[in-house]
C-alpha cells in the first residue's frame, strides 16, 4: 500500500516506448500533463480534459487510455505507448502514418495522435476490420477538420498492407 | 480544468480499500476505471480528499460462476467482461448492451462496478442489473451485504452504498434459455441514452426495463399481453416513469420511445 | 463507399505541380507526435499560468469582489479584477457608432454566462484554479434577455445603455424597385426562420503567452490567433501601446480554427495585461469549458424573407428583414457576419429588385465572431428554403424553380442588385453536369419507391454561391453613405508573400496566411516549384508570422478562404518576380534573349537552345556572391515581397452597392435522407455535391476542405446547438451535450468538380472552404422537410422536435394514473408540489422548521449557521449528491408567517459549482391522528457552472432531492433520527446547486 501526500510530488517511473522514464508529479497531475510537460512528449494533444474528444488516447499496458482521465501515479511500473512510439525510425513513417499522409487524413493533426493509437491498438489485434468496425472504433474520437472517410479510408488501406506484408514474411 | 488536491491510495488488498474508507469516510472516493470519476475532478465537481485506486488488488478481477450466478468483480474492466468467452451463453442481455457503454476507448478502462456506483440513470450497466434482478455485493471493515439491484440505485447518482463500503463486485443471475432483447436510442453512436429498454422472457411473461427516463433503471413484470391489452400498459408504464425534458429530447419522445420500442422488444422476446 | 483521392505521381513528366494532389510536407511532423501547437513550445523559466473567473449569471451587478483568499494561496502571483485590467488598458473599439465600451472582462456588471470577472496569475495552472474557487463575488442578477427579437421588444431588459432597446445598429436598404416588383408580381412567398447559435469547434483551444518589457512598453504575444490582422490594431490600441510595440506571433501549428480563433484576441488583452501587472511572462491555455461556454460563436440570427413571384416560378424580388444577434458586446469585427453577405443577398440567382432591413441587437450570450461560413449560412438557409416553399407553394420542382432563376452563363461578369460581381461561372452546367453525374433520377426513383412501402424518405436540394477573399471595405456597409465619407474609405484586401533566395540559391517562400492545418505550405511548395521549374521538395515554406519582422497587412491571416485565390496568387507573382530577374541575369550568362529563358527541371535554360543552360542554384546565388556581375536592369534577387489587392474590392458606393468579397465559387448539391419513423432520426442515404471553385491547386486538399466543411455543416444541421434557457443559462457546456459529429455519424459525401477559373486571381482559384457551411444546413432541411411533409423546420434537426411537428395527439395516460409531470418552463425554473405525513403535532413540526440550531445539527456538512433577524438565516455547508461536492454560500428568509399553519421561505445559495434559487410555501395541518400533514410546493431555478455542465441530469436529480428533504424531515419529526437527512432550506440549495452530469 502506497499513499502519497496531496501537497508533495512524488516519483513517478514507467517505460515510455520502450524506454525507461522517470519524473515527478502531485498525485492530481493527470497522465496527459506529466506525458506532455514533465517528460517533453507533446505529441499527445489535450482536447477536452473530459474523456470525449479522444485527442489524448494513448496505451497503458495494452490497454486504449484517455490520458486526460488517468492520473501519472496511476500508471507508475506501467508500459506506455505513445504516437512518438510510432515511426519505425526518425527519418521514416510507419505503414498506418503513411496511409495517413497518402490519403490526407489529417488537416490541422491535432487529434490525430489519438487516432493513431487507437488504430495501431486494434489493427494488431484485428488484421482485416470491417469498414463498420473501424467506424466503430474511432466513434470515441473527435476530428473537426477531415470529414472522417479519408481517416476510414486510410485505416483500411493501413491494415490491408500490414496483413499482405505479414502474409508475405510468412511465406518466406 | 485540473483536479483539486487529494492524496493518492494505491490499494494491494480489500483491506487496504475498507481501511481508507473506515477512516476517511465520505471523504473518500474509490477510484477503478475513472472513466466518471476522473472527468468530475477535472471539473472540480469531486472534491474527495483521498482516491483509493482499486486496479492492482487481483482478487477483485474475477469474472465467476457460481452456481447459477455470474459474480462480477469491482476491478472488472468494461472490456474483459466483452471478452469474457461465457459472456453471451451465461448473461446474453449483458452481452447485448455493453457494446453501448461509451467506446471502445473507454470501455478498456472503465469497469461494470464502476458504472453502478456513478448510477447514471442513462448508463446500460446500471439497467442490465435491475433488468436482471442481480445484487451488489457491498463490503465494509463493520461488515458485508447484499443488496437487490432494485434497492441499490436509490435515485439521480445515488446509491445504497454506505460512505465506509466498497462495492465489492455484482452477482448476475443467470436465466437458462431467457429470451433477450436490447435496444438504445441516443443522439450520437455511444452517448448516454435517452431512452435504453432491455427486455426478457420470464416463466410468467415478460420483464420491461427502461433506463434514461426515471431517475433510476425500473423495471416491470407483465402476463404475456397483447394487442391493446400490452399498448395500454406500456402507455401506463411510460407515464408512471415520470420522463422530463432535457436539451436532447422531450418528455414525450421518451414517452414515445418506450411505447415503440417496449413493443417491439417484448414481441420479439415472446416470439 | 468511400471515393478514391488520387495521388500524384511526383515523377511524372512536365507537367505543373499545381493541379496534384501531392502529399503534405506539413504531415510527417504531425504523424509522429513532432508538431509545434503552442502549449506544445517550452516557455521562458518563470512563465506563471493564468485562470479565468467566470460569470455563472446571464446579466448581473458586481457588487462586491473578494479576493484576499485567493491572493494569500502560495503560488499566486496576482488576481486581476475588471479595474486592475482597466488601470493598465482601453475599451475594445466598437464597429458601430455608438456610446458603448467593450472590455475583456467584466467591470462592474456580467452580460453573459462566461464573462471573465477575475484573472487568477499562479505557478501553475492547478493552483490558479485552487485560488480561482477561493474568490467571493456577490452578484445581484438581473433579468436576461435571449432571444433576438426578444431583445428589441420594449420593456426587454438593457445590455448597454449606448444601445437603447438593445439596438446597435438598424438600417434599410433599397436596391432597384422592389415596391413595384411586388406589387406587380402574382405570388409573395415568405418565411421566417430562426437561425440558432453553433460553432465550428475546433479541437486545439485557445492559447495566449504574452510578456511586457516595462523599460520599452513593448509587448511580446504568442497566440494561435488567425487573423484577420486588422484585429493587431484593436489589440495595440486596447493596451495603449502603438502598433510596433505589440509583436504578436503565432505558433509553427494550429489545431484547426474554422475562424474560431480570431476569438482569441480579448484573452490576447487580458494575458497581456496580466504580464504588465505582475511582471512576468504568463501563459493561458484554454479549457474545454471555457471554449465552449465563451469563446465566441457564429451568431444566431431571426429571419423574415419575402420573395414576389411570377407564376412560372421566376423570383422577382426579395424582402429580407435580419435581426442579427451578435450576443453580448459587439466585437471586432462584429457585425461583420451579417454584412460579409451583403453583395450575394440573391444567392446564385438573377434577381433584380431588393431591400433589405439589417437591425444588430445584444442578448446575454456569449459575443459572436468569426466561424466558418460566417453570415452564409444564416443567408442561404432563409433563401433555399424559401426557394422550395415557392416551389410547392406554385406547384413545380424545386429544382425547375432554381434553375429558372439562375444567373445565366452569359452574364458574367455579373453585378448583383446590392453589388457583389460574380467573377465566373456556368451554373445550368454544373447543375446539369450534377444532375446526372450525381444520378439524381436514380434518386428519385429510390423515393418513390421507399414512400410507396410507407418510408419517410425526402430529397433536397440547394444552390449557392460562395463568397471568398472578403473586400475588407464590407463591414462598412454598416454605416451611411456620410458616415463613410467622414471615417475615410474602406476597401481591398492586401495579400503578402515574399520570395527569398539564400547563398545556395534556395528557395524560401513567406506568407502571412497563417494556417490552420490546411496544408498551405504545400500548396505554396507547388505554386513556387512551377515558377522556378524546380520540386516542390525544393522549396521551403514558413507560414509563422511574427508582426515584428514580417510582412503583413489587415487583410493578413487565415479568414474568408483567401489563401487560394489571394495568397497563393500573390506567391506566383513574387516568384514570377523573381523568375523575371534570374531569367534576365541567366540571359546574360548564356548570351541569349530573357524572353528565351525557361526554368525548368533545376536549370535555367535557353528554350531554342537547351543544351545552354545552368543550373539553378548559381544562377540564384549570384546576388549573394557578385552583385557586381548582376546585369544593370536585374537588381537584387535575394528577397522579393509582393502585396497584392484586387482593383475590383472597391468600397461601398454611395447607395450602399458593395463588391463585398472578390471571387464567387458555385455550388449545387442535392441529398436523400430517410428518416426512422420510430426514433426519428435522420440518415442520410446519399449526399452529391457539385463545386465550381475556379482552377483547383491541390484536389485532394480541395475535397478535404469539402468534407470537413460537409461534417461541420451536418452537425450544425443535426446535432449542434450553443443552447441557452430563457433567463440565459447556457446549456450545452460539455462535449456531451455539445455534440459533434464522429464517425458513424458522417457519411461520404459524393464530391464533383467543375472548373471555371476566376479572372480576377492570378492562379485563377477562388475560395472552397466554406461553401458546404452554407449549403450543407439547408439542403438537409429541404430534404427533411421534403421527407414529413412539412413547412417549418428548425435547425438543428432534432429527433423530439421532429416528434412535435409530425406525430399528433400522445396517447392520453391511463385514468387514474400518474399524470405526465408538467413540461419545464424554459427559464430553467423547476416548481412541483407534494405531501408528506409527519409523526408530531403542526406545533412541534414549526418550531424544528425555524430553529437554527436544530438546522445546523442537521445540515449535513453544516458549517454555521448564522441567525441575522429571526427570520434571516446564513449558513455555510458543504453539502452534495453522490460524489459531487460543492461549498456554498446559503441566505434564508422566511415570509408570511403564519404559525404554526404556514409559511413561505425564499433563499439562494451559491458556490464554485453554480447558484441556486428557491421559494417555497409549506402548509402545516393536523392529520387526525396526532400527527401533521405537511404540504409543500417550490418553485426552484439553478444556474452557472452546474446548468451548463449537468443539464441532462439537473431536473432528475432536482426532484430526487426534494423529495429525499421532505422524506428526511419526516423521519426527523417522527423522531426517527436519522443521521443523513435534514430538512433545511439551505440543504435543497446547495444540493440543487450540487448537480453533475457527465460522460462516462
Amino acid at each position: 500500500m502506497t499513499r502519497l501526500k496531496a501537497d508533495s510530488r512524488h516519483a513517478v517511473r514507467f517505460s515510455l516506448n520502450g524506454k525507461p522514464v522517470e519524473g515527478e508529479a502531485e498525485p492530481r497531475m493527470l497522465l496527459s500533463d506529466f506525458l506532455r510537460h514533465q517528460l517533453g512528449a507533446t505529441g499527445t494533444h489535450v482536447g477536452c480534459e473530459h474523456g470525449v474528444c479522444g485527442a489524448c488516447t494513448v496505451i497503458v499496458d495494452g490497454m486504449l487510455t484517455r490520458s486526460c482521465l488517468t492520473l501519472a501515479a496511476q500508471v507508475d511500473g506501467c508500459e506506455l505507448r505513445t504516437v512518438e512510439g510510432l515511426a519505425p525510425s526518425a527519418d521514416r513513417l510507419g505503414v498506418l502514418q503513411q496511409a495517413f499522409r497518402r490519403n490526407h487524413a489529417l488537416q490541422c493533426g491535432f487529434c490525430t495522435a489519438g487516432i493513431l493509437m487507437s488504430l495501431d491498438h486494434y489493427l494488431a489485434k484485428n488484421p482485416a476490420p470491417t469498414e463498420a468496425e473501424i467506424r466503430d472504433l474511432l466513434s470515441g474520437h473527435i476530428c473537426r477538420c477531415t470529414g472522417y472517410t479519408p481517416i476510414i479510408k486510410a485505416a483500411l488501406e493501413a491494415a490491408a498492407e500490414l496483413t499482405s506484408a505479414k502474409k508475405e514474411t510468412s511465406d518466406a | 480544468m485540473k483536479p483539486p488536491a487529494f492524496d493518492y491510495l494505491r490499494a494491494e488488498s480489500v483491506g487496504d480499500v475498507l481501511d481508507g474508507l473506515a477512516q476517511q469516510g465520505g471523504d473518500a472516493r474509490v477510484l477503478a476505471g475513472g472513466q466518471s470519476l476522473m472527468a468530475m475532478l477535472n471539473m472540480r465537481l469531486a472534491k474527495p480528499k483521498l482516491l483509493i485506486d482499486i486496479m492492482r488488488i487481483n482478487e477483485l478481477r474475477r469474472i465467476e460462476r457460481e452456481g447459477e450466478t455470474v459474480v462480477i468483480g469491482a476491478g472488472v474492466r468494461q472490456a474483459d467482461l466483452l471478452a469474457w468467452p461465457k459472456l453471451s451463453e451465461a448473461l446474453p442481455l449483458v452481452a447485448l448492451a455493453l457494446p453501448w457503454v461509451g467506446h471502445m476507448q473507454t470501455r478498456s478502462r472503465g469497469t461494470i462496478c464502476g458504472s453502478l456506483a456513478h448510477a447514471d440513470p442513462s448508463a446500460e450497466m446500471p439497467l442490465a442489473l435491475v433488468a436482471l434482478g442481480g445484487e451488489v455485493l457491498l463490503r465494509s471493515a463493520r461488515r458485508r451485504r447484499r443488496v437487490a439491484a432494485k434497492d441499490f440505485f436509490a435515485g439521480m447518482m445515488l446509491t445504497a452504498r454506505a460512505d465506509d463500503e466498497l462495492i465489492e463486485g455484482i452477482s448476475l443471475p443467470i436465466v437458462k434459455g431467457a429470451r433477450v432483447a436490447f435496444r438504445e436510442v441516443a443522439r450520437r453512436h455511444g452517448d448516454f441514452a435517452i431512452v435504453a429498454c432491455a427486455a426478457m422472457r420470464t416463466q410468467s411473461g415478460v420483464r420491461l426495463a427502461v433506463g434514461g427516463v426515471a431517475d433510476v433503471p425500473t423495471a416491470r413484470d407483465w402476463p404475456k399481453l397483447e394487442g391493446s391489452a400490452l399498448d395500454d400498459a406500456l402507455n401506463a408504464f411510460a407515464y408512471e416513469l415520470g420522463a422530463r425534458d432535457d436539451v436532447h429530447a422531450t418528455a414525450r419522445y421518451r414517452r414515445d420511445l418506450v411505447r415503440m420500442i417496449g413493443r417491439d422488444l417484448i414481441g420479439e422476446v415472446l416470439q | 463507399m468511400l471515393q478514391a483521392v488520387k495521388s500524384a505521381n511526383p515523377e511524372r513528366g512536365d507537367e505543373p505541380w499545381v493541379g496534384r494532389s501531392i502529399e503534405r510536407v506539413e504531415d510527417a511532423a504531425l504523424l509522429s507526435g513532432r508538431g509545434r501547437f503552442i502549449d506544445d513550445l517550452g516557455v521562458a523559466p518563470g512563465t506563471l499560468h493564468a485562470t479565468i473567473l467566470r460569470s455563472p449569471h446571464a446579466h448581473a451587478d458586481i457588487l462586491s469582489i473578494d479576493a484576499e483568499a485567493a491572493r494569500r494561496l502560495p503560488g499566486v502571483a496576482a488576481v486581476l479584477t475588471g479595474s486592475d485590467v482597466k488601470a493598465v488598458t482601453t475599451s475594445l473599439v466598437v464597429g458601430v457608432k455608438a456610446p458603448v465600451e467593450c472590455w475583456p472582462i467584466a467591470l462592474d456588471r456580467v452580460r453573459y454566462v462566461g464573462e471573465p470577472v477575475a484573472v487568477v496569475v499562479a505557478t501553475d495552472r492547478a493552483r490558479a484554479e485552487d485560488a480561482a474557487e477561493l474568490i467571493n463575488v456577490e452578484y445581484r442578477p438581473r433579468n436576461a434577455v435571449v432571444d433576438p427579437l426578444g431583445a428589441i421588444t420594449p420593456g426587454a431588459p438593457v445590455l448597454h445603455d449606448g444601445f437603447p432597446g438593445n439596438l446597435a445598429s438598424d438600417r434599410a436598404f433599397r436596391y432597384g424597385d422592389p415596391e413595384k416588383a411586388f406589387a406587380d408580381s402574382p405570388h409573395r412567398f415568405s418565411i421566417d426562420i430562426r437561425y440558432p447559435r453553433n460553432s465550428c469547434t475546433p479541437i486545439e483551444t485557445y492559447g495566449v503567452v504574452a510578456s511586457h518589457d516595462a523599460g520599452e512598453d513593448a509587448y511580446e504575444v504568442l497566440a494561435n490567433f488567425q487573423g484577420p490582422f486588422s484585429i493587431h490594431t484593436v489589440i495595440a490600441r486596447a493596451l495603449k501601446v502603438p502598433g510596433n510595440r505589440l509583436r504578436l506571433r503565432t505558433p509553427p501549428d494550429s489545431g484547426g480554427s474554422f475562424g474560431v480563433k480570431q476569438g482569441v484576441f480579448p484573452y490576447i488583452v487580458l494575458i497581456a495585461a496580466a504580464a504588465r501587472v505582475t511582471g512576468k511572462p504568463v501563459k493561458w491555455i484554454e479549457d474545454r469549458l471555457e471554449h465552449l461556454t465563451a469563446s465566441v460563436s457564429a451568431t444566431n440570427r431571426a429571419t423574415t424573407l419575402s420573395a414576389a413571384v411570377a407564376a412560372d416560378g421566376k423570383i422577382l424580388a426579395l424582402d429580407w428583414d435580419q435581426v442579427e444577434d451578435c450576443g453580448a458586446h459587439l466585437r471586432a469585427p462584429e457585425p461583420a457576419t451579417l454584412y460579409r453577405m451583403h453583395g450575394n443577398l440573391t444567392g446564385a440567382y438573377d434577381i433584380g429588385h431588393v431591400k433589405v432591413r439589417n437591425r444588430v441587437v445584444v442578448t446575454n450570450k456569449t459575443p459572436t465572431g468569426l466561424n466558418r461560413g460566417f453570415g452564409g449560412p444564416q443567408v442561404y438557409f432563409a433563401l433555399e428554403r424559401l426557394v422550395q416553399r415557392i416551389a410547392i407553394g406554385l406547384g413545380l420542382d424545386p429544382l425547375d424553380v432554381i434553375k429558372r432563376n439562375l444567373i445565366d452563363a452569359g452574364a458574367f461578369p455579373y453585378r448583383t442588385a446590392t453589388g457583389a460581381l460574380l467573377d465566373s461561372g456556368n451554373y445550368q452546367e454544373a447543375v446539369a453536369r450534377a444532375v446526372e453525374q450525381g444520378r439524381l433520377a436514380e434518386l428519385k426513383a429510390k423515393r418513390d419507391a421507399a414512400r410507396a412501402q410507407g418510408r419517410l424518405y425526402g430529397i433536397g436540394f440547394t444552390a449557392v454561391v460562395e463568397p471568398s477573399v472578403s473586400n475588407m471595405g464590407y463591414i462598412t456597409t454598416v454605416l451611411t453613405a456620410a458616415e463613410r465619407r467622414r471615417a475615410g474609405p474602406k476597401n481591398g484586401a492586401q495579400a503578402t508573400a515574399t520570395v527569398g533566395l539564400d547563398p545556395v540559391g534556395s528557395v524560401t517562400v513567406h506568407v502571412a496566411s497563417v494556417p490552420q492545418g490546411q496544408g498551405h505550405r504545400t500548396v505554396l511548395s507547388q505554386v513556387v516549384a512551377d515558377v522556378f521549374g524546380l520540386q516542390p521538395r525544393d522549396i521551403r515554406v514558413n507560414t509563422e508570422i511574427d508582426t515584428a519582422k514580417d510582412a503583413w497587412s489587415i487583410a493578413s491571416g487565415n479568414y474568408a478562404s483567401r489563401f487560394a485565390a489571394a495568397v497563393a496568387g500573390t506567391a506566383k507573382l513574387a516568384a514570377e518576380r523573381v523568375a523575371g530577374r534570374l531569367a534576365r541575369i541567366a540571359a546574360s550568362q548564356l548570351n541569349v534573349e530573357a524572353g528565351d529563358i525557361v526554368f525548368a527541371k533545376g536549370f535555367v535554360t535557353s528554350k531554342h537552345n537547351p543544351e545552354n543552360r545552368i543550373a539553378f542554384s548559381r544562377v540564384a546565388a549570384l546576388s549573394h556572391w557578385s552583385p557586381g556581375s548582376l546585369p544593370d536592369d536585374a537588381g537584387q534577387t535575394i528577397r522579393e515581397t509582393v502585396f497584392w489587392t484586387p482593383p475590383e474590392l472597391t468600397p461601398p458606393d454611395d447607395e450602399d452597392r458593395i463588391n463585398s468579397s472578390l471571387c464567387h465559387g458555385f455550388i449545387f448539391d442535392f441529398c436523400g435522407v430517410e428518416i426512422d419513423p420510430v426514433t426519428l432520426e435522420t440518415r442520410i442515404d446519399r449526399y452529391v455535391t457539385m463545386h465550381d471553385c475556379g482552377t483547383i491547386l491541390h484536389p485532394g486538399m480541395v475535397n478535404g476542405q469539402i468534407r470537413g466543411g460537409f461534417t461541420q455543416a451536418l452537425g450544425a444541421a443535426l446535432f449542434e446547438e450553443y443552447a441557452y434557457a430563457e433567463d440565459g443559462s447556457f446549456l450545452t457546456g460539455t462535449l456531451a451535450d455539445y455534440l459533434l459529429p464522429t464517425t458513424t455519424e458522417v457519411p461520404e459525401p459524393e464530391i464533383f468538380h467543375m472548373e471555371t477559373p476566376s479572372p480576377f486571381t492570378p492562379l485563377g482559384a477562388k475560395g472552397v472552404g466554406e461553401g458546404n457551411c452554407m449549403s450543407t444546413p439547408v439542403c438537409l432541411a429541404n430534404a427533411v422537410a421534403d421527407a414529413l411533409g412539412v413547412a417549418d423546420i428548425t435547425l438543428p434537426l432534432v429527433p423530439a422536435r421532429l416528434a412535435e411537428i409530425v406525430r399528433g395527439a400522445e396517447p392520453p395516460p391511463p385514468a387514474g394514473g400518474t399524470t405526465a409531470a408538467p413540461v419545464r418552463k424554459g427559464d430553467r425554473r423547476l416548481s412541483g408540489e407534494g405531501q408528506a405525513t409527519v409523526k408530531g403535532a403542526p406545533e412541534q413540526v414549526w418550531a424544528m422548521l425555524l430553529d437554527p440550531a436544530t438546522l445546523q445539527s442537521v445540515i449535513p456538512g453544516c458549517q454555521s449557521v448564522d441567525k441575522i433577524t429571526d427570520t434571516h438565516f446564513r449558513a455555510d455547508v458543504t453539502l452534495g449528491i453522490g460524489p459531487v461536492t460543492g461549498r456554498y454560500r446559503a441566505d434564508v428568509e422566511l415570509f408570511d408567517l403564519d404559525p404554526p399553519r404556514a409559511v413561505t421561505l425564499r433563499g439562494g445559495a451559491t458556490g464554485a459549482l453554480g447558484f441556486g434559487s428557491a421559494e417555497g410555501r409549506i402548509t402545516l395541518a393536523p392529520d387526525g391522528n396526532g400527527g401533521t400533514k405537511l404540504s409543500y410546493s417550490y418553485d426552484a431555478a439553478i444556474g452557472g457552472k452546474v446548468a451548463s455542465i449537468g443539464g441532462r441530469l439537473l431536473d432528475g436529480a432536482t426532484r430526487v432531492i426534494i423529495g429525499q428533504f421532505f422524506t428526511a424531515l419526516a423521519r426527523k419529526a417522527g423522531g426517527g433520527g436519522a443521521a443523513g437527512g435534514g430538512f433545511s432550506l439551505f440543504a435543497l440549495l446547495a444540493k440543487l446547486a450540487g448537480l453533475f452530469g457527465g460522460r462516462r
